[in-house]
């Protein structure tokens, strides 16, 4: 895992966080939405901060789509786990909404969970094996070759 | 309307969400890296490769049915049951399903990480 591999998974928990606040943002200045007033929905969309969330969820795909094209989806789910603890610190700073104890064991469960799978390796799958065992066997076979000459 | 109606509509959350991310997994798997691919085409060409690949468009679908699934389970049970349990239970169901379907090797530590987060997450989305 590079650097930039482990950028990538932070900008995958950051936009989905992000992205989901300025939503919940954006509905709060429409209210509960019901089978009598759906229409708003469409009016929704004109909104800034739903626009905003928007965007950042096509960003968060974009992202999410590019770390599981190298690591496994049982890698990539848990270590961007970390989205529902920034926004739950999002919800509380910016919609002002109750941080309760059970949520701060539910980011402490999560925090651990983050850290076990992140210091492990990102790719098992046979796929992978098989892309790293003909270059595993052409550096033995070269290894060798250059072994054997005098 | 009763319980067995919101966790049967629960469970669909469940398959439809997990049956998605399997098939999104599976189609960036089948393309390979795609920094490495976006090195050598541009991004049109990346995007198109993406959009054009059978599992993710039916990944896509699956989401759409997860989500309106979730719409509906909504209305049958409450949110602070509905959310917890298809949050945590969909990180246990892809933990199962990428062993079986994507043949990937889900360890002692993955299965830990997985609980530890499914619990954690059920915390919060109360």
């Amino acid at each position: 895992m590079t650097a930039r591999k482990y950028l990538i998974l932070l900008a995958v928990a950051v936009f989905a966080a992000c992205g989901d606040v300025c939503l919940a943002r954006g509905m709060r200045d429409f209210g509960a939405v019901t089978a009598a007033n759906w229409r708003w929905l469409l009016t929704a969309l004109a909104n800034a901060w739903v626009i905003g969330g928007i965007v950042l969820l096509i960003l968060f795909f974009c992202t999410y789509l590019t770390a599981l094209s190298w690591a496994d989806l049982t890698y990539v789910l848990p270590a961007t786990a970390l989205s529902y603890i920034l926004m739950a610190a999002l919800g509380k700073i910016f919609l002002h909404e109750n941080v309760t104890r059970a949520h701060w064991l539910g980011i402490a469960l999560v925090t651990i969970g983050v850290g076990v799978v992140a210091s492990g390796p990102s790719h098992t799958t046979p796929a992978h094996a098989t892309t790293q065992g003909p270059n595993l066997h052409r550096e033995v076979v070269l290894k060798t070759g250059t072994e054997s000459q005098p | 309307m009763s319980s067995t109606y919101a966790w049967a509509g629960i469970a669909a959350i469940v398959v439809t969400a997990t049956a998605g991310d399997i098939l999104q997994a599976r189609a960036m798997k089948q393309l390979g890296d795609l920094g490495a691919i976006r090195r050598s085409q541009s991004l049109t060409q990346v995007v198109r490769r993406v959009a054009s690949s059978a599992p993710f468009l039916l990944g896509l679908l699956f989401m759409a049915l997860a989500f309106f699934s979730l719409l509906v389970t909504l209305s049958w049970g409450e949110v602070s049951v509905v959310g917890p349990a298809s949050a945590s239970l969909t990180f246990i169901a892809n933990a199962i399903a990428a062993r079986i379907f994507l043949k990937e090797q889900v360890t002692r530590r993955r299965w830990l990480a997985a609980c530890f987060v499914a619990g954690g997450v059920a915390l919060l989305a109360r």
